[in-house]
């Protein structure tokens, strides 16, 4: 277990998505989701050796395809094209969500609207009237590696804390999550206990004061 | 027996008929067979339940046929975009019904069909507003949603390369749905870039094999 830490500043996104490179093992296969989670794939080193998996397709996905290398057929699951490292793989769906069903995948990296003391996980849907909803790979990513670690703001533009006590967002995964990073602090969740690894920006007590959950220091 | 060598994509398509359920290849537009999907459009087929991971972009492929009112159904993952603007008009209209499956349980759904499966138990939705009204049951402790295979009558796909006995390669991330929609499918209808004489590909790196396959037509490259 690693001890308690804080920082005067709040994270940056750069910063964050470096504090989950560094997190994840050697020799690794992850996923990481669309927006903030893609950042981290800049911040892994060679020598970590991780494989990064897209779910529609692939093992060994490089960097994003720039100029000659831009090429249809070779995208990631944010439609975006990509390039292929050497020891690349491709196969079909069923395959690639196998790969992820079935515990074979690491460390699966998300963002989300919402997380529970408990590891449930809320990213696909608003629940908003009229809004089209629109799942994707979500709900498989979410139960299927290992590991699913969460990317967050810690707190929604009004105030309120993302990391709740039970969801309003419609559900996308029960008790998945294990780990949540944000700008304020990064969390452990294990047993329906939340351990506070490290603030932020913020100190311990007033996480404490300002999050509907109960937190214990690592 | 060997698959049909159509000489256009209009004599490939020719056979779907009013109220088909058709499989469509394809993630975003890698591998999807978009000179297939334009000959349906002008085949005039309608009442068709569509199954693919997206619902359109943009103003090409299975978008026209949606802007067409040609799909009453779309069972996909993924139908909201940027540029899914027909999609969202029909949607919002009333005029398209949406059967919303997350993109694990399509695969494997469709994978169920081509494979003779009844059905089978996934953890994935489990305890989601998407698996309400679904049997589930608790297995080692874990929460499983029953999940149904996705049969169709049509499947159209996009590879690489063909041999006229139907064996395929695919190309890169295109691959994505082809192999288990060729399998899901009565009938199998492959665009490819070209078909060659058998023993042209090495059986080592067939990955659809031709049993799958009852149709072929030759488009060219469409990558260039």
């Amino acid at each position: 277990m690693s001890t308690f830490t804080t920082t005067d500043a709040a994270l940056t996104r750069d910063e964050m998505a470096k504090i989950v490179a560094v997190d994840i093992p050697a020799g690794a296969f992850v996923n990481l989701g669309i927006g903030q989670p893609t950042n981290v794939s800049n911040f892994l080193t060679s020598e970590q050796g991780v494989t990064l998996h897209t779910e529609n397709g692939m093992l060994g996905m490089g960097p994003v395809a720039t100029g000659d290398e831009i090429d249809g057929d070779l995208i990631n699951a944010g439609k975006i094209p990509v390039t292929e490292l050497p020891g690349a793989s491709y196969f079909h769906q069923a395959d690639s969500f196998a790969m992820m069903r079935g515990g074979h995948l690491d460390v699966c990296v998300l963002g989300a609207f919402q997380v529970s003391g408990g590891g449930d996980l809320a990213n696909w849907h608003t629940g908003a009237p009229g809004a089209i909803p629109a799942v994707g790979g979500a709900m498989d990513l979410a139960i299927g590696a290992k590991s699913t670690w969460v990317m967050m703001g810690l707190f929604t533009k009004a105030g309120e804390s993302k990391l709740v006590e039970t969801l309003s967002y419609p559900v996308t995964g029960l008790g998945c999550v294990s780990r949540i990073y944000t700008e304020s602090a990064i969390f452990d969740l294990a047993d329906n206990k939340v351990t506070v690894r490290s603030t932020h920006g913020i100190s311990f007590d007033e996480l404490v004061a300002r999050l509907p959950v109960d937190l214990h220091k690592a | 027996m060997a698959p049909r060598i159509a000489a256009t994509a209009a004599e490939a398509v020719a056979n779907i008929h009013d109220g088909a359920t058709v499989m469509i290849g394809g993630f975003g537009n890698a591998g999807q067979p978009m000179e297939l999907i334009d000959a349906l459009l002008d085949c005039g087929a309608s009442n068709l339940t569509v199954v693919n991971n997206n619902a359109g972009q943009a103003d090409a492929g299975l978008a026209l046929l949606i802007k067409e009112r040609r799909v009453s159904k779309v069972i996909c993952s993924f139908p909201r975009q940027s540029d899914s603007w027909h999609f969202d008009e029909a949607y919002r209209a009333g005029e398209l019904e949406l059967e919303l499956v997350p993109q694990g349980n399509l695969a494997e759904r469709i994978r169920a069909a081509g494979a003779g499966i009844g059905g089978f138990f996934t953890p994935t939705g489990y305890g989601t507003m998407l698996a309400e009204g679904k049997e589930t049951r608790m297995i080692d402790g874990r929460g499983y949603v029953l999940e149904t295979p996705i049969h169709a009558e049509f499947a159209l796909i996009k590879a690489l390369r063909a041999d006229t006995l139907g064996n395929l390669v695919y190309r890169k991330t295109a691959r994505n749905f082809g192999p288990i929609m060729a399998t899901a499918a009565k009938q199998s209808i492959v665009q490819v870039d070209e078909i060659v004489a058998p023993g042209s590909l090495d059986p080592e790196n067939v990955i659809t094999p031709g049993i799958f396959i009852d149709t072929l037509v030759t488009i060219g490259d469409t990558n260039s």
